[in-house]
């Protein structure tokens, strides 16, 4: 496996009394595609939150490009170059489509992206441009939430559940970019409930259940029957 | 004519106001914090505008280029100081605290200037005025006084919608967490907020002290004021901010004519009526 990008290290995470994840160690190297999947409940979203600074973390429980980032906050993990599309979009209501794109790319991190390239990605956006983001359906608001990501020129895209509440058709439509998206050079790591979409595009699985990596390995190499056993735990 | 005269007088009134109410609104927007200190911060921008005149002997509107951005340093150092740090989920911290800084600053000043009222002297423009004809004329400073609270609000209302700070305004406004994940620092963004909204006050507070006595313990009554055209006008709307202002001003107006008690009386009748008929107020910010 080439040189990693991402490096989880043993990262545990809490929401008051409650333990959220255990010592979960996962690792993203460039230009790969990781799947985390799992049941509801597993901790999916907490890793993610947690790479993302939403959560603080142990210094040393994650590694971007070999520096720990792990008690950074989440605008200072942003800088570094890590974007998380968060569950349930997340667009600001009231600032219109290219309002959201533009204040995901206001760090102006070089690289690839900008106004002209998402809208190329994405080229309902361009005509719904002066709409307010709320005023678009889920599947575009998702492309906003995608593109909103990608503004800030990440080397690794995060994505939390982003066919959640979606036509199938529309998650077809959204994961057909995705392949457009790694070309330029960036890492994935996305959290996903549908575990055939994840498997048809990650080349690495990790499997959560109840806070613990219960499965881990090339998507190629796993079973549909292990896949089973380690997602519900029997 | 005299009632035409009145309400004249009101509207420009009104524009004060609203300067006073368009920092309170600004803050409230962005981070959901009401201010109680706000009226006594306008009597600290005088009291600044008062000691710049005294030791410059310079035209309290050439004040300005000190007082404001004076405001503006205070406001960003308590905000990142101080008022971030009440809040949360809970909306009681930050009134309790920006309670106790009114009570702080009203004695501050006190203790500082005395409880005698003063005033900042403008020179010949305070007496001028612009006559428009049939027994109508307005004073030039009344109306230099509404020129720039138009000119505050429409600035305000630029930097909201045209410009990249008022999107990271918005931005954090709508969801403060998610907005950190654009890279925007929230406690930045706030400490910035409330330096224009101090900037805002620092005008308003200089104005007011030109355009009438003033001691620190007038600080409550600004707040009121500024409060009640804030709600007239209708929470987040800047432009519906300044009618809120002028409604205010022009109930006082008439009440003052009907009776020189009714005053304030009437002002507050106003927005009691207002707030029965339409508590949302006159121009509500519409939510998509």
């Amino acid at each position: 496996m080439p040189e990693p990008l991402l490096e989880v290290r043993g990262l545990d995470a809490h929401y008051g009394d409650f333990r959220a994840l255990f010592g979960v160690s996962l690792d993203a190297a460039h230009g790969q595609i990781v799947a985390v999947i799992g049941a509801n409940g597993a901790g999916k979203s907490t890793l993610l939150k947690s790479i993302a600074g939403m959560m603080r973390a142990r210094r040393d429980s994650v590694l971007f490009a070999g520096e720990p980032i792990g008690d950074l906050a989440a605008h200072a993990v942003v800088a570094r170059g890590i974007a998380l599309v968060p569950e349930g979009r997340r667009l600001f209501p009231s600032l219109t489509v290219e309002e959201n794109l533009l204040i995901g790319g206001r760090l102006g991190r070089p690289g690839p992206w900008d106004l002209k390239r998402v809208y190329e990605l994405f080229p309902i956006l361009a005509e719904r441009r002066n709409q307010p983001a709320p005023s678009l359906s889920g599947g575009q608001q998702q492309m906003v939430a995608i593109g909103r990501a990608l503004m800030s020129n990440p080397r690794l895209l995060l994505c939390d559940e982003i066919s959640l509440g979606l036509a199938p058709i529309i998650i077809r439509d959204i994961y057909a970019r995705i392949p457009a998206i790694v070309a330029e050079g960036l890492s994935l790591v996305i959290v996903e409930q549908d575990i055939v979409q994840a498997l048809k595009i990650a080349s690495h699985i990790y499997c959560l259940q109840e806070g613990r990596v219960a499965l881990s390995g090339e998507a190629g190499a796993l079973t549909r029957e292990k896949i089973s056993a380690a997602y519900f735990g029997v | 004519m005299q009632w035409l005269n009145t309400i004249l007088q009101g509207i420009l009134l009104g524009g004060l106001y609203a300067m006073f109410a368009a920092g309170l609104s600004l803050i409230f927007g962005v981070m959901r914090l009401v201010n109680i200190a706000h009226g006594d911060l306008i009597v600290l921008a005088a009291y600044i505008a008062l000691v710049t005149v005294q030791a410059l002997g310079v035209n309290p509107l050439v004040a300005l280029i000190i007082v404001v951005p004076a405001m503006a340093g205070i406001g960003y150092a308590l905000q990142r100081g101080l008022l971030n740090r009440t809040l949360g989920d809970d909306l009681l911290p930050p009134l309790l605290v920006t309670f106790g800084l009114s009570v702080i600053i009203q004695n501050g000043l006190l203790e500082l200037f005395t409880a005698d009222s003063v005033k900042l002297n403008a020179g010949a423009i305070e007496i001028a005025s612009i006559q428009l004809g049939g027994g109508l004329a307005v004073g030039t400073l009344p109306l230099l006084q509404f020129g720039l609270a138009v000119a505050v609000i429409g600035g305000l209302q630029w930097l909201f919608y045209r410009t990249a700070l008022g999107r990271a305004f918005r931005a954090t406004s709508d969801d403060q967490s998610v907005a950190q994940l654009m890279g925007l620092n929230n406690a930045h963004i706030f400490g910035l907020a409330m330096a224009i909204s101090l900037a805002v006050v620092a005008v308003a507070g200089v104005l007011l002290a030109v355009r009438a006595n003033f001691d620190p313990s007038i600080g409550p009554a600004r707040l009121i004021f500024g409060f009640e055209a804030v709600i007239i006008g209708g929470l987040g709307s800047l432009w519906g901010t300044l009618v809120g202002g002028i409604i205010l001003g022009v109930a006082q107006a008439i009440g003052a004519q009907l009776d020189p008690g009714w005053n304030l009386l009437a002002g507050h009748l106003a927005f009691l009526l207002v707030l029965a008929l339409k508590p949302e107020g006159l121009f509500p910010k519409v939510q998509g």
